[in-house]
């Protein structure tokens, strides 16, 4: 408690004070070794599992706990194990990118629409719409799957499971990353640009296309990126509405691999394989977005980070 | 000039209209439309010959056949569901407090004190974001195994090493919902705690508070909304995992509800009792997700 801050103001310690609030990062005090370590533990826990997970996909032998050279045989081998030559698991790896595009090209524009509309469109039903959007949002998504398996199956049957019900439910599922993040920088925005623009002789949807949506850039591009990387991910919706093995993608195999069927690094070597294109999309995601933002006050490293993970 | 400005506004509503409506069309036939299938699906019967579910659409004709099987296995003799229902309790609820104490101390290192090193450790803190679920279990299958580096570590270190992790044990999948869901936890702890303006903590500090009040009294508080939003973000999907579990044991032993719902989907004639059960779940989790919605949907009022 004897803190210099602590004790009668006398002229140094005020100095004192005053100099220590000018250092940049308001950050006058000494560093909490404590609280690094526990965060250097907590990303080692967090990294390294998936680091030897990784390796191991570039096993010699079969094990995925004794290294026995490496190779890259799991990917490329010419034998039937090995990615590239199991149309089992090819089939996995080009279904899920199929997913991931066929999702992203639905989900994106239409969800930036419903927040454009439904953030101007003042009115019961938008309110009520906007609620039935923050829902899908925070249902697990197990109830969601369930629900939609029971619809394609009993009431909308011309929604064949497989590739068409997994893209549906896809992008109800994922709907809610472009709403809630372009609603939310239409919010910061406000309407003064667009009425400008109005004044100045543009159309209502001349103002939304030519001033608007230029704003708009960076949330709906971050926004594409997360439908694009959480649809590599998903798993619930896909596994309860997928029909054929031809219909899996990568997530589900390894779901039903891990305990008996297809084992050993070949499963590791997949995983890193939806590793390298989430990696990617993040690179990407990232760069550009600090290219979009380029000129922002708030813009910056942290920023761009934050948003391309939806925060 | 009053009637073209009226005429204008009743055109914008049209286009603000025709921009929500594919949206909003798709919302209502894919996420409220088969909440209506599921209670059809719940109120319907079984076709004794095929042991498929048929539904009852009209609401008046519901049956309660399916929640009274449903009601004797949660309470009657040798119910399965009531004990997989604690067990989902016990579990999520260990889970999140877990994860709060180690993604809470972690989030607010970044947050206030990694200074110019701050990029990089957000690097490192979103980067299992961007590495599937999938793969995230896939790991720690491999490290668990029997012959996996965690045994060779503990038999290292003298320790018996040959425990069998993924045959039923409530600490692996107690450990593997921690490690599969802190990653969002963390980073709405971290986006809640670098709002907190410095300003207020460095007041505190000038007032005469000790690093460790100004933390307790300051901080914590002023991250309480922080704190509720994501222990919601990560226990409201934890609740619904099946598939953790299923990977990291497989066993009788750790069943819960979303394993018991998957079990009665995949079972002949049982999708009505799963259907059921899905709805149970859904009503029991409306109250914190109403809850969030509320305050999400107030959070953003504030702002506009």
């Amino acid at each position: 408690m004897a803190s210099v801050i602590g004790e009668p103001v006398s002229a140094p310690a005020a100095g004192a004070v005053i100099e220590r609030r000018r250092r940049p990062l308001g950050n006058p005090w000494r560093r909490p070794w404590g609280l690094e370590g526990f965060t250097v533990l907590y990303i080692a826990w967090s990294i390294l599992p998936i680091a030897v997970a990784v390796l191991f996909s570039f096993n010699k032998g079969a094990s995925q706990a004794t290294w026995q050279g490496f190779s890259t045989k799991w990917y490329v081998g010419g034998w039937i194990q090995s990615v590239a030559n199991n149309p089992e698991l090819h089939q996995a790896v080009i279904q899920t990118l199929r997913l991931a595009g066929l999702t992203t090209v639905i989900c994106v524009p239409i969800g930036v629409a419903f927040a454009i509309g439904i953030d101007r469109w003042r009115g019961r039903t938008s309110g009520g719409l906007n609620i039935v959007m923050i829902f899908s949002f925070v249902i697990p998504e197990l109830l969601l799957a369930v629900a939609l398996f029971m619809l394609v199956t009993q009431l909308l049957t011309f929604i064949a499971l497989g590739t068409t019900a997994e893209v549906a439910g896809l992008v109800v599922w994922n709907l809610s990353w472009p709403a809630i993040i372009v609603r939310a920088r239409l919010v910061t925005i406000g309407k003064t640009y667009e009425e400008a623009a109005a004044d100045l002789g543009a159309s209502q949807l001349g103002a939304i296309r030519r001033v608007l949506m230029p704003m708009l850039m960076p949330a709906i591009f971050a926004s594409t990126v997360l439908v694009f990387a959480s649809t590599i991910d998903d798993f619930v919706i896909v596994e309860q509405v997928s029909s054929t093995a031809a219909t899996q993608p990568m997530s589900v195999l390894i779901y039903s691999n891990v305990h008996g069927g297809l084992q050993g690094p070949a499963l590791n070597a997949l995983a890193t394989i939806m590793l390298f294109f989430s990696l990617v999309v993040a690179v990407i995601g990232y760069v550009a977005y600090r290219w979009m933002t380029r000129g922002e006050r708030k813009a910056g490293a942290t920023e761009a980070l934050t948003s391309i993970a939806g925060m | 000039m009053r009637g073209s400005s009226r005429t204008d506004h009743r055109r914008g509503r049209l286009l603000w209209i025709g921009l929500a409506a594919p949206g909003a069309i798709w919302l209502l036939v894919l996420f409220v439309l088969p909440f209506y299938a599921m209670l059809s699906v719940a109120g319907g019967g079984i076709n004794a010959f095929f042991q498929t579910s048929v539904p009852i659409w009209n609401p008046l004709h519901w049956s309660t056949a399916n929640l009274s099987m449903v009601w004797s296995n949660i309470v009657g003799s040798g119910a399965f569901i009531g004990p997989a229902m604690l067990r989902t309790l016990i579990y999520t609820g260990i889970a999140a407090l877990l994860s709060l104490a180690i993604a809470y101390p972690v989030a607010y290192f970044v947050s206030r004190y990694a200074g110019r090193r701050k990029a990089l450790y957000l690097v490192l803190l979103i980067a299992p974001f961007w590495v599937s679920y999938m793969m995230r279990m896939l790991a720690w299958i491999d490290l668990l195994q029997q012959g996996g580096f965690f045994n060779k570590a503990l038999s290292s270190v003298g320790l018996p090493g040959n425990t069998d992790w993924l045959g039923g044990k409530s600490v692996t999948v107690i450990l593997g919902l921690v490690y599969g869901y802190i990653p969002y936890l963390i980073l709405v702890l971290y986006a809640g705690l670098d709002r907190i303006d410095g300003s207020l903590l460095d007041a505190a500090r000038d007032l005469g508070l000790s690093r460790w009040r100004t933390f307790w009294r300051v901080t914590v508080p002023l991250s309480k909304p922080t704190i509720i939003a994501g222990t919601f973000i990560t226990v409201l999907p934890m609740i619904g995992d099946y598939y953790t579990n299923q990977l990291m044991s497989a066993a009788p032993g750790t069943t819960m509800i979303g394993n018991v719902i998957e079990g009665q989907l995949e079972a002949a004639g049982q999708t009505g009792q799963g259907a059921v059960l899905s709805l149970m779940l859904l009503i029991v989790l409306l109250i914190p997700m109403i809850y969030y919605v509320i305050s999400t949907a107030r959070a953003s009022r504030e702002y506009a």
